[in-house]
């Protein structure tokens, strides 16, 4: 039933109410954590070195919102809940945004605008490189994230251009093990959800097939 | 008088939508504030902790050439709550954060190895026999981020030249505590306990290597490696152990523990290189605590008397 990965917006499960506070409340609520960086710069209680704790928070920001549009999913999968899959749309097109704020913030603030420095971490800075990798891979994905696109691309294109969200947030996860210096234990978390988070998918998958093909047999 | 006048009736559908509008938007409320305590606990940080309180120390030379700097020092506040010392913790705040748990008196300090009056002492009584005085340095972390730190200690030369090693001395070798009932962070194996450091006899022997006491005038904050810590500020700054507990004279280089660790990403030498960068950062720039900008990291972190020192070896090979 490949269906089932439909993106939210285009399906509207019969009997079930829109849960109209439930985007406004999302999008809100992921704001938090760009409030509350802004006001902290504002007063000055960043800490000693005020860029790499706003580096920090927002790309940490973008990995956890990436993350939770992967379980959505999953989640439907699981549980059987569809009212993640309103929302994941949202969180992809959040995390998109505070990677981007992240990005930003390290051309801007950390280096400057000066290129060539850029340039240089990009290539031989493996942590930058995959960080940079993860980034461009989210680009098509926010580009492509309109019903318009689904319908442009065709529903199987469309699908199989987003499954690169899993190889994004595997490059997010890989430029956050890179980055820390000996305590693995956060990084390495967020890669063990992710890993499990597609193990999910495949399983429930694979079982699936050969459900309807013993089906078939009958 | 029972019935309200007609045109202050809701009629029922728009009753119906307010309340609608109404419930709606309290769960729209009840969603952001889970979802933004989620989040603020998932990426979110306390804000920064306070600048230790500590007794002055009193009579001491006040810094003078050639050991200061004429470049604005970092504010007290960020010298003593932005620390790297995982023996409290990885984060930069733990040191000053945790390091209240550390107890500095008594201290015993042993001196061994190829030494002609191996000793244990009191890190006072050590402290007291020479005179303090204060030194403004720069101090260059291998993060690329720098600080400028009014320290006050005495050279290391003094303290080796009373304690007499023999021909055999070569290197001199630094051990950090590492107790875990005084120290969190030990509890976890992030590096390989205790912290070592290591200098080559005549780095040690170079005027500018320094064992602090204290900072800014004041008795040594426990983050900062109270009561006696080792400054060589042409080297990045992991190289000063913190809280010494040991210094062994040695024939064979010591196995310093960044270089354990990671030996393709942090040298025995360990000097300040602009041309050498490290995996994770270029060490062409750093950022001054307290500044926005990046500015150039000089060769041997502007101490280049020290050059000589090096003379001979490959400048490639001194990360
Ligand atoms: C061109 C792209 C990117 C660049 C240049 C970049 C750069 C950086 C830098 C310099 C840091 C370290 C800050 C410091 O400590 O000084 C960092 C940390 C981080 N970045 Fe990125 N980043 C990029 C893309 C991304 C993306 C797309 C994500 C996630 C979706 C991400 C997530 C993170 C995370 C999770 C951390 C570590 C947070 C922590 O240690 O708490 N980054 N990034």
């Amino acid at each position: 039933m490949e269906g089932t990965a439909e993106p939210a917006s285009t399906r509207r499960p019969l009997g079930r109410p829109p849960l109209p506070w439930l985007k406004p409340g999302v999008v809100a609520g992921a704001a938090f954590p760009a409030a509350s960086l802004a006001l902290r710069a504002a007063s000055g209680t960043l800490g000693a070195n005020p860029i790499a704790e706003t580096l920090n928070q927002l790309g940490l920001a973008a990995l956890v919102l990436l993350v939770a549009s992967l379980a959505c999913t999953p989640a439907r999968l699981l549980f059987g809940w569809t009212w993640p899959l309103r929302i994941r749309r949202e969180l992809g097109l959040l995390a998109v945004a505070y990677a981007s704020i992240h990005v930003l913030v390290y051309v801007v603030l950390d280096q400057a605008a000066n290129l060539a420095a850029i340039a240089e971490d990009v290539a031989e800075r493996p942590f930058i490189t995959a960080g940079a990798a993860a980034f461009v891979l989210l680009l098509p994905l926010a580009y492509t994230s309109t019903n318009a696109s689904v319908r442009r691309l065709g529903f199987a294109r469309w699908q199989r251009l987003h499954r690169l969200a899993y190889a994004a947030a595997a490059l997010a996860a890989l430029h956050f093990l890179w980055r820390v210096k000996v305590d693995v234990t956060q990084p390495l978390l967020y890669a063990a959800i992710l890993a499990a988070l597609l193990a999910v998918r495949i399983i429930v998958r694979r079982s699936r097939r050969q459900g309807n093909t013993r089906a078939g047999e009958g | 008088m029972g019935t309200a006048p007609r045109d202050q009736v809701t009629p029922e559908g728009v009753y119906l939508h307010r309340r609608e509008l109404l419930k709606n938007g309290l769960y729209a409320a009840g969603t952001a504030l889970a979802v933004g305590s989620g989040m603020t606990w998932l990426v979110g940080k306390a804000p920064p902790p306070d600048a230790p309180e500590l007794p002055a120390l009193a009579g001491y030379q006040a810094a003078a050439a050639p050991y200061t700097v004429a470049e604005a020092l970092t504010s007290y506040h960020d010298v003593t709550t932005y620390n790297n010392f995982y023996e409290f913790g990885v984060d930069k705040e733990d040191p000053a954060r945790n390091a209240h748990t550390l107890r500095t008196k008594p201290w015993p300090i042993q001196i061994d190895g190829e030494v002609a009056k191996p000793q244990a002492v009191d890190a006072e009584t050590l402290a007291g026999w020479f005179t303090v005085e204060e030194r403004i340095y720069r101090m260059r972390c291998v993060e690329a981020w720098s600080m400028v730190i009014p320290w006050l200690g005495f050279p290391l030369r003094d303290l080796i030249a009373r304690v007499e090693p023999t021909a055999k001395a070569k290197y001199v070798e630094f051990t950090s505590l590492a107790d875990p009932e005084q120290m969190p962070g030990v509890r976890h194996r992030v590096l390989p306990w205790p912290y070592v450091e290591g200098l080559r006899m005549d780095e040690a022997q170079h005027p500018l290597s320094l064992i602090a006491v204290g900072l800014y005038g004041k008795v040594l904050p426990n983050q900062s490696g109270a009561p006696l810590r080792l400054v060589v500020p042409w080297k990045y700054g992991f190289k000063g152990a913190k809280s010494i507990v040991r210094i062994r004279f040695t024939e064979a280089q010591p196995k310093t523990t960044w270089a354990v660790v990671a030996p393709s990403e942090y040298g025995f030498y360990a000097n300040v290189n602009p041309a050498v960068s490290h995996p994770r950062w270029s060490q062409a720039t750093e950022r001054r605590i307290g500044e926005l900008g990046r500015r150039p990291t000089l060769p041997f972190n502007g101490y280049g008397e020290v050059a000589d020192l090096y003379k001979g070896i490959d400048p490639r090979t001194l990360y």
